[in-house]
Formats: structure tokens, sequence, C-alpha cells
């Protein structure tokens, strides 16, 4: 017999193999070894959150209460897998291409980006949810229960089991989603614990079946013969809950935020979905197999009165199978806790982006974008609304006393979420359907849900009381909760399931064809229910005022900095540019917001780009370009703008080649002059003191004095030509490399020691973090010194600021290591960032800088040698230089 | 009484080899650094003859010789100009603004001593 202290330690120990294996799957993916995590196996496995404690425990009750209807529950998703893999694919594309992050960003994003869907998609999907999430909190109670009732050990308070367990999920789920706030929002480690909780279930409910068809049967025949003797197979198949709840279970599939979350929103590859498609409903076919027989046996062995949604653990112990029984539990908790965990992620999700942080931006009027750490703002949201998702369940569970069955409170949390079913199918298919039709939709559908179902679900002790459900409020029959329109006898589901759809489909239909779309609607619209025709659509932004470095250090401030400097260098490469700074052109704009989107949703992203660009999202020429456009016209005109794109990027690359040949033909000038200049000085000083010397008749400290002069002037000519002639040696490209295994923080360390206070007597102040500093690294370390001390060395001579400080950091990113160098002084002018890296470009006096300006020169011919890079970093408030090293 | 000469120079150690021979040979050496408050310095010591180097700290030995010869006062005053910079246009440049003579470095000290002499002597 299995205690129940052996159990609670045993779920502990669980819960940290799961903590372990998060761990290690966001380990994985960070540090890029995790290939194996984007196969399609672990896609289709982390698609089983949709089997949660309700259906591993609630199947089979619902098998012994309503025969074989609980069927229904997979065949809506396999429909769907199999039939509508179409509908699927289109989801996914659209969430790739527009960054989507939840289903409440989804419909704001295709309604016009408007908050005003987003906000009620989320409440939506907060009160949907809740009592699903109570559902898991009790169906773990439960289980517990079951297990301290047949070992006679004290039991624990129910109420106190729950909330610890909402407590440890809200912590694992701060911990494994909100780790970061990714670009694309994908989670890997919680993912990875829930393939694998997605394993533990399915195999603990074969164990359980097999047990039962061989192990207390006689097998399958056996069980065949008990099946036909049994009441189970005396039910009837009642057409309309049947159809009903296909129809329901399908619409949840695709609308329930969870499983947005893992169809879409995790979703690292479309190709995923054609394995998914058939390995996923083969995952429910397994699950649903050995239900009836479980069912059947149940209702057989145990006394009269038990609980059948308990029977897959009662079963066991009933046996005495005290190993099995821990395995179901096991398999149980795996179901509760991965849907618990991967909808408080997609809630706080819908929560931070689309309720705290439009608060938040509408707070800090004017250039909120820029100001403040947007990431631990929207971090800070998210842990707080995961809290809030999990009190909220408790709290449902603790005023819905847990006693319904499961199986009404999954059909009611299904009900409520299907109401977005309208507007997603709506807008991924008809170009006409409207912001306000789909708010006017989602509102009455919301409604009728609330007033038919949810409300009733409280019992007549709660909001509704007894004389509401049989008379009608104020004792109007034809608004009776249940029976709308005098329409009686019909079941309570398949009632309030047809009414809100009406409603709601209808108040969807009409409202977008009264109501006249907005440009931006028209445009997001376009993008959406286009989105396998062409990717490139109508403009959204136009070329505003925007400063790019402006733009640069809003997006580093949303999405991190190497992956915002990761974007901003990809599209300066496309436009043809060097550095950071690509022109504001409206495709960039658009691109950028895109990418925002993925972190904070398209709303806000739209509000943060508008509030630098300066407000005008759609010009005249837009809308032109919008209001009539036929599928012909758009075909040729996105040929047209191709080309016309890329003669643009033609013309703007000679035109950059000419404004660098013109600097580059005055630069040559200036060199020359420079180089005599260089050289003379030194020289002058010599031949004046050596005459000096000749014509002799001084004091002995008068000729010292003379001769230590010529030796200075004679050292620094030497050091000139050495750095003149090591130029030409690197940009002749005949230098040998002494390239050896060695390490980063050794060759930086050396850097320091080196060039951190000069002759000069300027001293800086470096700060390094030497743990992250640890990289094997296979190159010269002389020529690397050299660099970095060059970089220091210039910190120290320019950096402005009072108590001049630089920064040393050093991060892997992909195959490469990121060395930065960051002062706190006042940075270079941007209009300088381009010329600092020719020969001689000093940009102040030269007294301060000692040296010819050839340093940056050499730096940049080295660092191409050693296969790498050196480039100026703007926005970063002083000078910044990274070094890129290959791993 | 010694003729005074005011040397406008940046690098230290051509000014301490300037000062040297120009001492040695009977001047008053005045010395001055910086180009943006060159004139000033001129008005202060009202020297009898001006060195001055082409590439200073704030403002070109170029830029000050045309406002010495805006000046009336300084219209006339004898200027040897020294610059690192060696090219044709360099020396045009300097006849152009005024310059009584041009000298490219490095130079002979006897030749600086002649020079000096020579436009200072009416």
């Amino acid at each position: 017999m299995v205690g129940f202290n052996l159990l609670i330690g045993v779920s502990f120990a669980y819960v940290g193999f799961l903590f372990l294996v998060a761990f290690w799957g966001d380990r994985q993916a960070r540090t890029g070894r995790g290939a194996w995590l984007r196969t399609p196996i672990i896609y289709t496995l982390s698609l089983s959150i949709y089997c949660t404690a309700w259906t591993f425990y609630g199947a089979v009750g619902y098998a012994a209460r309503s025969g074989l209807e609980f069927v229904t529950i997979y065949l809506g998703p396999t429909l769907v897998m199999v039939g509508w893999w179409w509908v699927l694919r289109k989801l996914v594309r659209i969430g790739r291409a527009q960054r989507i992050t939840s289903i409440a960003d989804l419909i704001s994003s295709r309604y016009g980006k408007s908050n005003l869907l987003g906000v009620l998609v989320t409440l939506l999907a907060v009160v949907g949810t809740t009592p699903y999430i109570a559902l898991q909190l009790q169906s773990v109670v439960l289980s517990y229960s079951v297990f301290a009732d047949v070992s006679g050990d004290a039991q624990a308070d129910p109420e106190a089991t729950a909330f610890w367990v909402a407590a440890g999920l809200a912590a694992f789920t701060v911990l494994f989603g909100t780790r970061n706030l990714d670009a694309n929002e994908r989670h890997h480690g919680v993912v990875t614990a829930i393939a694998v909780e997605a394993v533990v279930k399915l195999v603990a409910l074969l164990a359980v079946g097999v047990f039962v068809v061989w192990g207390v049967s006689g097998g399958a025949g056996d069980i065949a013969a008990r099946i036909e003797a049994s009441a189970i197979s005396d039910w009837d198949i009642d057409g309309a809950r049947w159809a009903t709840m296909i129809f329901l279970s399908a619409a949840a599939f695709l609308t329930l935020p969870r499983m947005f979350q893992v169809l879409v929103v995790e979703n690292v590859d479309e190709k995923q979905l054609a394995t998914a498609s058939w390995a996923f409903p083969l995952y429910m076919f397994l699950m649903s197999l050995f239900v009836v027989p479980i069912a059947v046996v149940g209702l057989q062995v145990l006394p009269t009165g038990a609980n059948p949604d308990l029977f897959v653990l009662t079963v066991p112990l009933h046996f005495d199978q005290g190993g099995l029984a821990m395995l179901t539990f096991l398999g149980g908790f795996s179901s509760a806790t991965s849907m618990v965990i991967v909808a408080a992620i997609a809630l706080s999700t819908m929560m931070s982006n689309h309720i705290v942080m439009p608060i938040w931006l509408s707070t800090r009027s004017g250039g909120a974008a820029m100001s403040g750490d947007v990431r631990q703002i929207v971090l800070v949201a998210r842990r707080i609304s995961i809290a809030a998702v999990l009190g909220l369940g408790w709290l449902y569970y603790h005023f819905s006393g847990g006693g319904a069955a499961l199986a009404a409170i999954g059909l009611i949390s299904f009900a409520g979420v299907a109401q977005v079913l309208p507007a997603m199918i709506g807008g991924l298919f008809w170009r006409g359907a409207t912001r306000v039709g789909a708010a006017l939709g989602l509102t009455l559908g919301f409604l009728v849900w609330a007033y038919a179902l949810f409300l009733p679900s409280f019992g007549e002790t709660g909001i509704m009381s007894a004389a509401v459900m049989a008379d009608g409020p104020w004792g109007i029959g034809w608004l009776r909760p249940q029976a709308f329109f005098g329409v009686e006898g019909m079941d309570p589901v398949v009632h309030a399931i047809f009414w809100s759809m009406m409603f709601n489909t209808s108040g969807f239909i009409l409202g977008s064809l009264l109501s006249f779309p907005r440009p931006i609607e028209r445009l997001q619209g376009a993008q959406f229910v286009n989105v396998f025709e062409h990717s490139r659509t109508a403009q959204g932004w136009t070329r505003g005022n925007a400063e790019s470095e402006d733009l640069l250090v809003m997006a580093q401030r949303i999405m991190g900095p190497s992956e915002a400097q990761a974007l901003f260098q990809a599209e300066s490469a496309r436009q043809g540019k060097e550095g950071y700074l690509p022109d504001t052109t409206p495709d960039f704009l658009r691109l950028l917001e895109r990418e925002l989107s993925g972190s904070v949703g398209a709303a806000t992203a739209h509000a943060m780009v508008g509030q630098i660009v300066g407000g005008a999202s759609v010009s005249v020429d837009d809308l032109m370009a919008v209001a009539d456009e036929t599928q012909q016209i758009l075909e040729y005109s996105s040929q047209l703008e191709a080309k016309s794109e890329e003669l643009a990027r033609t013309a703007r690359q000679l035109q950059e080649a000419n404004e660098k040949l013109t600097a580059l033909s005055i630069q040559k000038d200036a060199f020359l002059s420079q180089i005599s200049h260089e050289l003379r000085t030194p020289m002058t000083s010599i031949r004046a003191f050596s005459e000096i010397l000749k014509e002799g008749g001084m004091e002995d400290a008068d000729t010292r004095k003379y001769s230590s002069i010529i030796q200075d002037e004679a050292i620094r000519l030497t050091r000139l030509l050495d750095d003149l002639l090591d130029l030409s040696v690197l940009e002749a490209g005949q230098v040998t490399l002494n390239v050896q295994p060695g390490n980063l923080h050794d060759v930086l360390e050396r850097a320091v020691s080196a060039a951190a206070s000069g002759r000069d007597g300027r001293h800086i102040d470096i700060r390094r973090q030497p743990t992250q500093e640890d990289f094997a690294i296979r190159t010269d370390p002389d020529r690397l010194a050299q660099v970095f001390i060059n970089l220091i060395a210039n910190a120290r001579k320019y950096c402005d600021a009072d108590t001049p400080r630089l920064t040393i950091s050093a991060a892997a990113h992909r195959d490469r290591i990121h060395v930065d160098f960051v002062d706190n002084g006042s940075g270079i002018p941007a209009d300088s960032q381009g010329m600092i890296f020719e020969k001689f470009s000093r940009l102040s006096d030269q007294q301060r800088a000692g040296g010819a300006g050839l340093g940056l020169a050499i730096c940049r011919e080295i660092m191409s040698k050693l296969g790498g890079g050196v480039t100026y970093l703007p926005g970063q408030g002083g000078a910044a230089f990274r070094v890129t090293l290959p791993r | 009484m010694a003729r005074q000469v005011l040397l406008i120079e940046d690098e230290p150690n051509i000014i301490e080899a300037i000062s040297f021979i120009l001492s040695r040979d009977g001047w008053s050496v005045a010395t001055h650094a910086n180009g943006e408050t060159a004139l000033d310095a001129v008005e202060r010591h009202a020297p009898d003859a001006l060195v001055l180097d082409v590439m200073l700290p704030g403002r070109s030995g170029y830029e000050i010789l045309q406002d010495l010869r805006a000046n009336p006062d300084t219209a006339d005053l004898p200027v040897l100009m020294l610059t690192a910079r060696g090219q044709k246009k360099d020396r045009e440049t300097a006849d152009r603004l005024g310059a009584t003579r041009f000298m490219t470095k490095p130079f002979s000290n006897a030749e600086v001593l002649s020079v000096l002499r020579e436009i200072t002597d009416d």
C-alpha cells in the first residue's frame, strides 16, 4: 500500500525532475545545441496539453455517466488536425509573419491593431480559463485525497493542498515562462518539460488500460463481452449533443489560449504541422483507447457511488497495485500541471501586452518608449499576471466548492473561449470583416455564454437564483437562461452554444457589413487573408522624421541589445550600408514594428513606433493604394515595386560609393599632408638640436637634455613608421598570424593592465565581469591584445566624462563572441562614425591624441585578418566599439 | 635694448630649440602655444618680429596672419611662417596672405637666424 507521505515525496521528486528538464531544455536552446527541440515529435507532444486532467480522469467518468459521448472531445481536434490542417497552416504562417504573441494579439492585430479587441479577448480568455484552472487544482486535490483515504493517513486540508499546488505552479511558470523577453515568445524549457509530461500521462493511461484488459479481465474478448453487458453500450447517441460537442471541442482546439500558445506561438517550423496532423490524432486515439474498458471494470468492481472520475486511480488501488496507482497519479498530475503552466504563460502574455502595457504607455505621454527599462516592466507585469491567473483559479476552486463533476466545468470553459471562433475564422478568410463586427460578435457571444452557461454553473445558491432559472429575470419567461425564446427541452450546453454562436456570428457579420473599416484594418485584413499570395503588401508607415538611432535605442530596450543590433545591422546590409543605422524606410519601420510586436503585442508596438515616427501612420497615397486593390493590380504592382526597390537599392549603393570616393579623395590629400606633418615635426627637433650640439660649447646638463630630446623624437618617428608599415602589411595581406589556443579573459587582462593608465597621466576606470569572459578562442593573442589596447587607450584619451569609465563586456552570440567597449563620455557624432576607421582620421586635436590617427585603421585590419571585425556601436550613450570574434 | 621676437608654436621641443638659438643670437624671446589667443599675445608683447607655425590648436596660422594683416597696427609686422606641411599650395597660401617669409620644417638653424635678421633689418 502506498503511504500518503510517500506520495507527497514522489510528487516533490517529480516536480524537481520537471524543473531540471525545463532548465536543461532552456540551456540547450540557449547554447544552440537544441536542434532536437525543434523536431515535429516534440511539437506534437506539446500539443498534448489539450489532454488535461479533465481528459485524463474525466474521460473515464464521462464514459461511465454518458457512454461513448466522451469520444467527441477527441473527435473535434482530430477533425481539425486532419481536415482543417490548411486553416492551421494559415494561422501558423500569419503567426510567424505578424509575430503574433497570443490569441488576443491575433484578433487585435487582424482588426487594425485594436487594443479594445485585445482587452475583450483577454477578458474572455481569463474568464473562460479560470474554471479550467480550478478544475486542474481540483483534480490534483481529489487524487491526493484518494490516496489519503486508502492509506488511512491523516488527510491534508484540500483547500491548503490546492493553494500550495497553485503557488508551486506559479513559481515554476514565473521561473521558466518569464525567464527572458524572447523576441518570439518561445519557451524551450517549458515545452521540453511538457513533452516529458505528455509521455508520462500517455504511458500511465496505457498501463492502467493494459492492466484492466489483461490483468483484471481475460483479454480483449472478455472485455468486449463485459462492455456489451454493461450499461455503457445501452446509451443512445444524441445527435444534437454529439454535433455540438464535436463543434465545441474543434472550436476550443483552435481558440483555447493555451492551445494557441503551443500550436502557433511556440511553433518553430510550419512543416511540423504535417507530422502533427497524423501524430496528434494518434496520440489522442491511444489516450482514448482504454477509456471504456476502465469505465466498465470500474463500474463492475467498485462499490456503487464511487466517483467514476477517479476510476483511473481507484481501480488499480482496489487491486492493490500501488506502483501502478502511483504512476497514474503522476500521469494525472502531469496533465493538470502542464495545462496550468501553459495557460498561465498564455494569459500572462495577453494581460501584460493588452492591459498593463497600454496603461503604462498612456501614463507616460511622449517618448515613453525611449525612457525606462521597458523589458523589466513587461517582465514584472507578466510575473504579476501569472500569480493573478493562478490566484483566480484558486479563488474559483474555493468558491465553487470543488464539487461539480469535472466534465461540466470543462465544457463551460470550452464554450467560453469558443466565442473567439467567428472573429478568428472570419478574420482569416473574409477581407470585409471589421473591428466593429468583431467587437459586437465577441461581446454578444460572451454575454449569452455568461448568462446561459457560466453564471448558472455556480449553482442555485450562487449568482443565479432558482427563481431566475425557472421563470426568467423579473418573470420574463423568454429570457430564462436555459430556454431562450421559449425553446424548451434543449440540453443546457447545446442551448447555450446554439444561442451564443447564433448571436455572436450574426453580430459579427452584421457589424462588419454595416461599418466601414479604417485604413489600417484594411491593410491588416489584406495581410491576413492573403498571407500566402503575397507576403509584400501595402505600406503601413510613411517615411517619418524618425532618427534611426532613436529607433535603435527603443528597440534595444524592448528586444534586448543583441537582437536589436542584429536586426538593424541586417537591414543596413540589405540597404547596402555599413554599420547599425539603416535608413528609416517605410519597409524597415514595418519590419521593426512586427519584430517589436513579438515582444509586446501588435497594438503596443504600433503605439511605440508611432511615438517616435511622429504619428503619420498612413498617408493619403497609401490610402489610394489600398482603396481599390484587385488581385491583378496588386500582383503587377508588387512586381514593379520589387523592381523599383532593387533600383532604389542600387542607387543607394552607388550614392554611398560615390560619397565614399569623394571623401576618400579629400582624405588622400589630407593623408599626404598629414604624413608630411607627422614626419617633419620630429625631424625638425632632431635637426635643430643636432646642429646645436654640433656647434658645441654647452654645459653638460644641456647637452644631456638635448640628446634625450633627439632620442625621444627619433623613437616617435620610428613608432610612426612602424604603424605605417604595420598597416600597409596588413592591408596588403602579407601578415603572418601566430594563431594558438587561448582564453579571452587572459587577453583582456593583459590589455587592461597595459592600457588603463597612460604616460599622459590620464586614467580610466574599467568595469568588467571576469566570469563572463571565460571563452576559449583560437586566435593570435598578441594581435588581439593590440586591438584591445588600442580601444582602451582611445577611451582613456578621448572619454570626456568627469570620471571616465569604460565598461568591457563579452557575450556569445550564435557562432561569434562579441566584446563591447562602452565608455560614459559623449560618444562620437553620427556623421563622424563612418570615418573613424579611416587612416589619419583624428577627431580632436593632435595634442591630446598623441598618435597619428592610425590606431583604429590598424584595429580594423587586424580583426578582419582574425576572421572577426570591429565596428562602432551607436545608441549606447558613450563611445562604443564592438569587437567580433569567431568562436 | 635687445630686439624681441614672439614665437607662436605648439610643439614643446621645437619651442625649446628655436628659443635656444634665438636667445643665443641675442634676441629676447617670448613664446605662445595657442592659436586662438595668439592675437592677444601679439598685442601684449608688441614684438619686433613674429615666428608663426601653421598647424596650431584652436586656430590656424593662416587665419592669424590674415587678421594681423587686416589690422593697421600689425600690417607691417615681419612674419616668418614655419610649416611641416611642405606642399606647394601651402607656400602659395602663405604668400597670398602676406607672410614676409616662409620656411619648411625641418629648417637649418643658421637660416632661421639669417632670415630673421634680414626681415627685421630696416
